[in-house]
């Protein structure tokens, strides 16, 4: 019984203390901090969403950053239009459009504005994921492939000037109005914060039942040995086309909740360079664990304003160094090497573990680091 | 007409550019699975390689004009590019081996050092080679359509490596060690072959003739830190649809990749083109998903 209290204590105190010092954080952050952080939390959720595909889908998708960036360009185009009014937004002017282009018109509607936003990265995703997976195509390929579709999508943003507003992309949202407030009022600001904290919160439980049900543990066996579950019967192309399309549904989330908080979304947040940082922020926090995607996310870039600020050129080498250090000297990540010296720890004391499922999957999560495992090239 | 054949011979010229790319990328991948994500820095290196060359070697011998500099500054570049690629391998990848993801992410790592290194040195804005006066000009083919020297010189210069590289993998023993290492691992360490060796003196030639792909793109554009990223996406499709199977595959990859982007290009835009070819590759990866040419292997 005691055993039981411990290891549900063991999973759930570290998630529930993080979203406590999250709800609290409004008394002991200034609004300045708080809308930084609340900024994070978004780069937060895309790395629960990279870390349920990669971590124990091993399939590492160098796309995020360009289905996060659909996200928030759907919605930021709702937000364009609510802040022109009547008028077409400034930067379709500025390009010589004299009318609203067909396609932006529906956006107009904040629930369809929302429902495209989310949908059309999933959309994308699947079917890219679906052709993808079904010629087989796996480990560097899949990701070199994504790669490439962010480049070339970001690139085309760019030179869409008229419709996408180019290499500025949708800029001064700060004037939109939402339920009557400004974007801009602190209580609006504050809202976004907490929401931000509870979707992070919704997404975190989703990813972990998904990952602690049966349907998780066939996608990390498919990981660790594709062939084999392939043999036993099953279909690996669905399973795959699933992860894939929620885990950019889940990119586009935090893209929705970016834009409003920042008020720009540009092609700079895009590109091949975003997309694979975000893999660095789940990798520093422990691949595997969903909860070391969340502290990564925020250190990785606590450290970026902390660093970046006063000494950009020793940022990019430190960001280099930590490509490099934390997959050839710290594989497993913060929370990743914390859980191994934890149950080394309660190994070594004699007591027993608990044999339930849900402890052996956690045990499996830390133990085999997904590229480790063979089954993969 | 003539448009056409300025296209197709652009197309090539473009083709035998990336094929100097992905041969180290296809290479590498076809012997140890793993994409070296700073592949395009090496050609960055390179570039740079051509720039002191011409402001610190060009005095001495002869000055920019005569171009001997440039001449010199090929092997130079494929020996500096080359070590810097072994050093690598023995560093960092050899200690991944078996896990391919994470190779690339540490190599992304070593991208970013490497382009910040020669944003340190040469400074951020971008830095101008002057071709050697026998390159300026081109060749007139009749009809007034001018093909410029700096890209017949490139081509030929591709077809040169091409040629060494497959005496190299084809008729010589180094070249059979690597082939044999490529097919089955252990076995050929089991007969004898020091595997590791060949991994690293292969990643230095493929580091190397990237190296080679910079000084020629020093001809054709200005060099800036971050050069190498304009071509290693196109690198990597190349790779992809190539396979690892042969140099043949990769040849042909190259070119196909080259022509059609240059050719889509011109039906539509810049960018559209590209994502023509990117889909194009994806349906063609649906009907032979090695690629062109696979590896015939039991292992």
């Amino acid at each position: 019984m005691s055993n039981q209290l411990f290891s549900l204590a063991r999973r759930w105190l570290p998630f529930i203390i993080l979203m406590g010092l999250l709800v609290a954080a409004p008394l002991y952050l200034s609004d300045f901090r708080l809308n930084q952080l609340g900024k994070f939390l978004t780069f937060a959720i895309i790395a629960v969403g990279l870390d349920l595909i990669w971590g124990y889908g091993g399939m590492l998708s160098l796309g995020q950053g360009l289905f996060f960036s659909l996200g928030a360009y759907g919605f930021a185009m709702y937000l364009k239009l609510q802040a022109s009014g009547d008028k077409i937004p400034d930067f379709m002017f500025w390009s010589g459009l004299k009318e609203l282009p067909w396609f932006w018109a529906p956006f107009s509607s904040p629930i369809f504005a929302i429902a495209a936003a989310i949908l059309i990265p999933a959309l994308v995703a699947g079917v890219l994921g679906f052709f993808i997976f079904r010629s087989r195509v796996q480990g560097v390929y899949f990701s070199i492939i994504t790669q490439a579709l962010t480049l070339l999508v970001s690139i085309w943003f760019i030179g869409q000037q008229a419709y996408t507003g180019g290499t500025n992309g949708i800029t001064d949202l700060g004037k939109a109005q939402i339920f009557g407030y400004s974007l801009m009022s602190a209580e609006v600001k504050t809202s976004f914060y907490f929401g931000t904290v509870v979707i992070l919160g919704l997404v975190y439980l989703f990813c972990y039942f998904m990952v602690t049900s049966r349907f998780g543990r066939v996608l990390m066996a498919a990981r660790d040995n594709e062939n084999r579950l392939r043999f036993l019967g099953y279909n690996l192309v669905s399973i795959k086309v699933l992860v894939f399309a929620v885990s950019a549904a889940i990119a586009a989330i935090a893209g929705i909740l970016y834009v409003p908080q920042v008020g720009i979304i540009s092609p700079s947040n895009m590109g091949v360079i975003p997309s694979i940082e975000i893999v660095i922020w789940v990798a520093v926090g422990g691949r595997g664990t969903l909860l070391g995607a969340i502290i990564g996310a925020l250190l990785v870039n606590y450290g970026r304003s902390y660093f970046s600020e006063s000494y950009p050129a020793i940022w990019q080498y430190f960001m280099g160094a930590l490509f490099i250090g934390s997959v050839l000297l710290f594989p497993a990540g913060i929370v990743g090497s914390i859980q191994n010296f934890a149950n080394r720890l309660s190994r070594k004391w004699g007591s027993e573990r608990t044999a339930t499922p849900e402890a052996a999957a956690t045990d499996l999560m830390v133990g085999i680091q997904p590229s480790q495992a063979k089954g993969q090239s | 007409m003539d448009a056409m054949i300025l296209q197709l011979f652009n197309g090539i010229s473009l083709g035998s550019i990336l094929l100097l790319v992905s041969l180290g990328l296809a290479l590498a991948f076809g012997l140890m699975g793993v994409i070296n994500m700073a592949h395009g820095e090496f050609i960055m290196v390179g570039a740079y390689m051509a720039y002191v060359f011409q402001t610190i070697v060009a005095p001495y011998v002869g000055g920019v004009e005569l171009g001997i500099w440039f001449l010199l500054a090929i092997p130079a570049a494929f020996l500096f590019a080359g070590l810097l690629g072994s050093l690598m391998e023995v560093t960092l990848i050899r200690h991944l081996y078996g896990r391919p993801l994470d190779t690339l992410l540490a190599t992304f790592g070593v991208a970013l050092i490497l382009q910040q290194a020669a944003r340190s040195i040469f400074g951020a804005p971008n830095v101008n080679v002057s071709s050697p006066a026998w390159l300026t000009g081109g060749f007139d083919i009749g009809t007034g359509v001018l093909l410029p020297y700096k890209r017949i010189f490139i081509i030929a210069l591709v077809v040169v490596v091409v040629i060494a590289l497959y005496f190299y993998l084809y008729r010589s023993a180094n070249g059979r060690r690597l082939r044999a290492v490529m097919q089955n691992r252990e076995m050929a360490s089991a007969l004898g072959v020091r595997s590791r060796t060949v991994d690293a003196v292969t990643f230095g030639i493929g580091t190397g003739l990237a190296g080679v792909a910079g000084v020629a793109l020093a001809l054709v554009g200005p060099i800036g830190p971050s050069l190498g990223t304009f071509y290693i996406v196109d690198a990597f499709m190349v790779v992809v649809l190539g396979g690892v199977g042969s140099l043949m595959g990769t040849v042909m990859a190259a070119l196909l990749v080259g022509v059609s982007t240059t050719f889509l290009e011109l039906s539509t835009t810049a960018t559209v083109g590209k994502v023509l070819v990117l889909l194009l590759i994806i349906a063609f990866l649906q009907w032979k998903p090695a690629g062109l040419t696979a590896l015939q292997s039991r292992s």
